[in-house]
């Protein structure tokens, strides 16, 4: 089963980060070369990405034949997301577990969201 | 068909490397190396006069090599050993087979990891094919397998002891009919390019019918997936969709294959201790049999789920049966039992409530469940073919009782 970890910052989380000396943010840096290591020794890690801050998200809206691009980020939305994971995992319980050991995972929110594949039950065609 | 002869051959390629050189690790790296040299050079050279020996000739150079730059520090003890490759036959190979697909199984590994080494050492797909198979990257397939093998590094290459032979056994029934479902959901037609699962599961179950003959179970599986891919002509409809049992064109079935699965699942019944994949092998027999949906034997599918119910119960085949009551004893019958059972949670418990709500004329009631668990799926195919019920319940159109005629 495949699992999509979403890890989403807020304002403390960013601000946090931003405060954090270059030796911490190294430390935090490293905590997750390592965390991503591990998850490739086990084949559970598909793609990982770090997103870029929320300031430079552009939104494209697409409505009747006319596309406009804005610039974000949307100031009532305080959690951002700030990165991803998607996993392959056994059970939903073991994307659990990895979720929680996201380095950030203390100072984020974290979802974790099965992804839709293409295996069903065998007798599902009533 | 080169293909098909690597894949025959791999498992007991690797089979004769591993018992003249141990270390089960490098010598199915090397055999996976030396089958993919074959995947190129056959095509263009021509099949070798002795392409089995070949196969274990280039393997057992490979594996030097790759032993080489693993280990230095043994080559000096092993070299002279390793350098003759090892006679093509020196045991017959169904025993290796057997060893090996049981060693892919070890209890030690994750059921994701059993798939994949088995596919690759006893089926001798590519890790490349693997992962398209399942859709995930080739890196993480990869890395299943390596670290599967670093996990049964010190396991012998031999038989388990015989007390040990069932569950072992169980557990390779396991992975091949995991493999099976993987194929047989998903030949919707949503994914080209798949290697053929549901063939590949089908061929080892019969390489394992053939090492296992008297083992009831092993011919329970073999049936049931040859009578669950027989109706696979007609359970796909235009656009992909998927083609309800009782509406399927069964003039479009496999009477080859159903033939088949219902002498092997016969003669088990008859032979050997009933299991749940030969219950199920018969229920899938009484469905093949049935000229049409309406003269199916549902009484017999019943009594068939009230025994799979004692020997394998779960929540599925709680479910299931349901189905089976519905059209002996009414979908009012079937729909108590179904309010009287503890609520799993499970989106197929809604599947069974939409279909019994829609036999019971509740097109509305029907539609919301239907709904309700297209939601909730997982499977992208399933849930294509939920909405489709859900829609048919809007425009009033009920579930036929009868064979519906083709226009």
């Amino acid at each position: 089963m495949k699992y999509l970890v979403l890890i989403y910052g807020n304002p403390a989380s960013r601000s946090a980060w931003a405060g954090m000396s270059d030796e911490q943010k190294a430390a935090g840096l490293r905590a997750y070369v390592e965390f991503n290591e591990e998850l490739d020794a086990s084949g559970e890690r598909i793609v990982s990405e770090r997103l870029a801050a929320p300031e430079l998200t552009k939104q494209v809206i697409v409505r009747e034949d006319r596309v406009s691009t804005t610039d974000g980020p949307f100031a009532e939305i305080k959690e951002q997301l700030a990165g991803a994971y998607l996993l392959e995992c056994d059970t939903e319980e073991r994307a659990l577990e990895i979720a929680a050991r996201i380095p950030e995972a203390p100072y984020a929110t974290i979802e974790v969201r099965p992804v839709m594949g293409l295996t069903g039950d065998v007798g599902f065609e009533l | 068909m080169i293909e098909g002869l690597l894949r025959e051959l791999a498992p007991q390629v690797v089979g004769a490397l591993v018992r003249r050189y141990g270390g089960f690790d490098t010598c199915e790296d090397a055999v996976q190396e030396a089958l993919l040299a074959a995947a190129v050079q056959w095509p263009r050279d021509g099949v070798p006069d002795n392409p089995k020996a070949w196969l274990i000739t280039t393997a057992s150079r490979r594996r030097i090599e790759l032993w080489r730059s693993d280990s230095a520090r043994l080559r000096r003890e092993e070299a002279v050993f390793a350098l003759a490759p090892p006679d093509p036959d020196p045991v017959p190979a169904v025993d290796d087979t057997l060893t090996l697909l049981l060693l892919c199984c070890h209890p030690a590994l994750t059921r994701p990891s059993q798939v994949a080494l088995t596919l690759r050492a006893v089926g001798g797909l590519t890790t490349a094919e693997i992962a398209r198979a399942y859709l995930v990257p080739e890196p993480t397939i990869g890395q299943r397998i390596s670290r599967a093998k670093q996990r049964v590094k010190g396991t012998a290459f031999s038989l388990p002891p015989p007390d040990e032979r069932p569950s072992r056994i169980a557990a390779v029934l396991q992975v091949l009919y995991l493999v099976f479902t993987e194929g047989h959901t998903a030949s919707a037609g949503a994914a080209v390019g798949r290697v053929e699962l549901t063939a590949e599961a089908i061929r080892l179950a019969r390489q394992l019918h053939a090492l296992l003959p008297d083992d009831g179970e092993v011919t329970g599986l073999l049936a049931l997936m040859l009578l669950t891919d027989a109706r696979r002509p007609a359970r796909v409809g235009p656009g992909g969709t998927t083609v309800p049992l009782a509406e399927q064109d069964r003039s479009r079935w496999d009477s080859g294959a159903i033939a088949e699965g219902v002498s092997l699942v016969t003669h088990a019944l008859a032979t050997a201790p009933v299991g749940p994949y030969q219950l199920q092998a018969a229920i899938a027999a009484v469905h093949d049999e049935a000229p049409t949906a309406a003269e199916t034997d549902w009484p017999q599918i019943l009594l068939l789920y009230d025994l799979l119910r004692q020997v394998a119960p779960g929540p599925m085949v709680t479910l299931n049966r349901l189905v089976a009551l519905a059209e002996v004893e009414g979908p009012a019958a079937a729909l108590a039992e179904l309010d009287a059972l503890e609520p799993s949670g499970h989106y197929r418990a809604d599947v069974v409530r939409a279909h019994l709500l829609e036999r019971s004329g509740d097109l509305a009631g029907a539609r919301e469940y239907y709904t309700k668990a297209a939601q909730r799926t997982l499977s992208a195919p399933e849930q294509g073919y939920l909405e489709s019920r859900a829609l048919r319940c809007l425009s009033g159109k009920p579930l036929l009782k009868e064979d519906p005629t083709p226009d």
